[in-house]
């Protein structure tokens, strides 16, 4: 149950922004504008670090999510993602995406433990600044998404198909559909 | 030296946000609402829940920029000096305090936020927005301590810079400035 009154039984981050509707709109464009948008990295590859990080910071509603658009862009299944979170550097993850999760898991640390050497191994597997840039801040972004879904102790949605759902829909609409949408 | 080329005359935050516009401007406009927008919480305290979080991530620059930016808005410098050392001791209200522990919480994951530390914020007078509020300010400046200092940006050490930046963010807001920013090249 979530720590405060939210007026509304929608799972995850979703029941956050029909409650406070003023802030919605520019996490959804950020969300958007990182994960959804033309990119040099694919949809996929974004949605995995957002997974990843998810995963990291045990947020379950933003795992699925993420993990579910993951698999569905990157046509994989449950079993490679377990072995990405299980040990990235061992799955068939292409080596620049390997580099940019070891990125991606230092900034769920601390920003301090990002160091010169993961940017160095990065460009050396063909990450441009602009990718290094935008996977750190995934991360940052998830590292804000993850505590502010769990730290307000969300509801989990009560069928794992809405994830699958929520995917679809993301795909055709982007993240920055109108609030309100996922409970038609 | 920040791993990405950035403006030199832009240290911290602000040579990111200009890097890349197309995040910056809903990281900016989620900043405004949060901090400067309509709240019962003072924009005062609102910063000082910057701050603890900012200090408690080492993040050099957002701390220092925001301890200035409270400093001028509360008119005294003991509250953000307590809150970083030890928030319970500091000279603030009960609500306050608990408001500062939620922080604290989120700082560390979301799944550290505890029912008896909202319980607590709402016996002394927190109402459910108050506490939505501090959990996403909290979480947002897990956010940007993760983008300053991941992308090693400068965090100067002339003190008198954070003053000067502190009294843009008072006077300012979060909003990006509207003649940019080419105005601070020395």
């Amino acid at each position: 149950m979530a720590l405060i009154q939210l007026n509304n039984n929608l799972p995850g981050i979703l029941g956050l922004m029909a409650y406070q509707s003023e802030t919605t709109g520019h996490l959804q464009e950020l969300t958007n504008a990182l994960l959804w948008e033309d990119n040099s990295l694919s949809r996929g590859e974004r949605e995995l670090i957002a997974a990843y990080t998810s995963w990291l910071n045990e947020c379950i509603f933003c795992l699925k999510s993420h993990g579910t658009s993951a698999m569905h862009y990157m046509k994989c299944d449950e079993t490679f993602m377990e072995s990405v979170r299980k040990d990235y550097k061992k799955s068939k993850l292409s080596p620049k995406m390997k580099s940019l999760l070891a990125i991606a898991a230092a900034v769920h640390k601390s920003g301090q433990s990002v160091t010169q050497d993961q940017f160095g191994e990065a460009r050396k597997k063909g990450a441009s600044d602009n990718e290094i840039h935008d996977t750190i801040l995934i991360a940052a972004a998830f590292s804000m998404f993850n505590r502010y879904v769990d730290g307000l102790a969300t509801n989990l949605p009560a069928d794992d198909s809405f994830y699958a759902q929520s995917t679809a829909m993301i795909e055709a609409h982007g993240y920055s559909r109108k609030a309100g949408m996922m409970d038609k | 030296m920040p791993y990405i080329p950035l403006e030199d005359h832009l240290p911290g935050i602000t040579g990111l946000l200009e890097y890349r516009k197309d995040t910056a401007a809903p990281i900016r406009e989620l900043t405004q609402i949060l901090l400067r927008g309509e709240s019962t919480l003072t924009e005062g305290e609102r910063e000082l829940i910057a701050t603890i979080v900012s200090h408690r991530n080492s993040c050099r620059f957002c701390t220092a920029a925001h301890t200035a930016a409270a400093d001028i808005l509360l008119g005294e410098t003991e509250s953000t000096a307590q809150v970083k050392a030890d928030h319970h001791s500091a000279p603030l209200s009960e609500k306050m305090k608990c408001l500062l522990t939620i922080a604290a919480q989120t700082q560390e994951s979301g799944k550290a936020v505890t029912t008896q530390a909202v319980q607590e914020a709402k016996d002394a007078g927190a109402t459910d927005l108050e506490i939505h509020d501090t959990v996403l300010i909290a979480a947002l400046f897990c956010l940007y301590n993760r983008y300053v200092d991941g992308l090693a940006t400068v965090a100067p050490s002339d003190p008198g810079f954070y003053e000067g930046l502190g009294k843009r963010l008072k006077d300012n807001g979060y909003n990006r400035l509207p003649q940019g920013y080419d105005h601070l090249k020395k």
